[in-house]
């Protein structure tokens, strides 16, 4: 689906990247601890997430995510947002509650992203 | 594995204590210097990873450090080192889940106890030495060959 539909189906709003909402996302990842984030062993995700802190935003872009969906109606702060914007990482955000958000995503194809598990560690 | 080859570039970036609104910086800047050699995209990423998980770490739990990076042709070094507080069991903080985030950092998204564990994933060599009320020094290495992914 493209992120213009992820919107549509969330009902969200853009807060960066609304010249890029034709991008083509067919992965999503909900967490919001940023090591799971980091946990993923692909690219070109959708980032569902609660956490609004600038470092979710720094984790998008050092996993070369498609684009960051805030739930709960969560805001980032503003510098955030120009943060987001300077990078080229389009930031939506809904309403919706994270399993809702992931719930609906997932029902119209969004499928999960691979990632490490917990016996994959050598440690 | 000894390093083979030149120094295409070395960088050195500190990493303040009690910073957090900016940290992930240097990972963002590690990246773009990578990528601005011609390093491979997959080594961006891995190297990327590592870097935003070490740098997290010092400007998370200690009284402040640096981050080197050093650019070979065959290989990608980071080096993390700090003031302390210093790790007291290494093969503990290397246990998936295991963290000792207080409850802010939690709060911020921190404290999933992936740091060091993703480090390693991500890193073909991975050297933690620590001494407790002194510091830790981590030296990550990413091999440049496109085999040596994972």
């Amino acid at each position: 689906m493209t992120l213009d539909e992820v919107r549509e189906l969330t009902g969200a709003v853009v807060l960066a990247g609304g010249d890029l909402l034709e991008r083509q996302v067919d992965k999503g990842c909900g967490a919001d601890l940023l090591s799971d984030v980091l946990a993923v062993t692909e690219e070109g995700f959708l980032l569902v997430t609660g956490m609004v802190t600038p470092q979710a935003v720094r984790v998008a872009e050092v996993m070369n995510a498609c684009a960051v969906l805030f739930v709960r109606g969560k805001r980032p702060a503003p510098q955030v947002v120009e943060y987001a914007k300077g990078a080229g990482i389009p930031l939506l955000a809904t309403q919706k509650g994270m399993f809702e958000a992931c719930g609906i995503l997932y029902g119209r194809g969004l499928r999960p992203t691979e990632f490490r598990h917990l016996s994959d560690y050598a440690g | 594995m000894p390093a083979e080859g030149y120094i295409l570039l070395r960088r050195v970036f500190p990493v303040p204590a009690d910073a957090i609104d900016q940290a992930g910086q240097v990972s963002t800047e590690v990246r773009r210097l990578l990528r601005g050699l011609g390093v491979e995209p997959e080594v961006v990423r891995r190297a990327g990873i590592v870097c935003f998980e070490g740098e997290m770490n010092i400007a998370l739990y200690t009284k402040g450090g640096r981050i080197v990076l050093v650019v070979r042709p065959d290989r990608v070094e980071l080096l993390f080192s700090d003031r302390g507080p210093g790790i007291a069991d290494i093969d503990l903080v290397k246990q998936p889940g295991y963290s000792t985030a207080p409850d802010w950092a939690r709060e911020l998204g921190f404290g999933a106890g992936m740091g060091i564990p993703n480090m390693e994933e991500n890193s073909d060599a991975l050297v933690i030495r620590s001494r407790v009320g002194e510091g830790t020094v981590i030296r990550a290495t990413i091999l440049r060959r496109s085999d040596a992914a994972d």
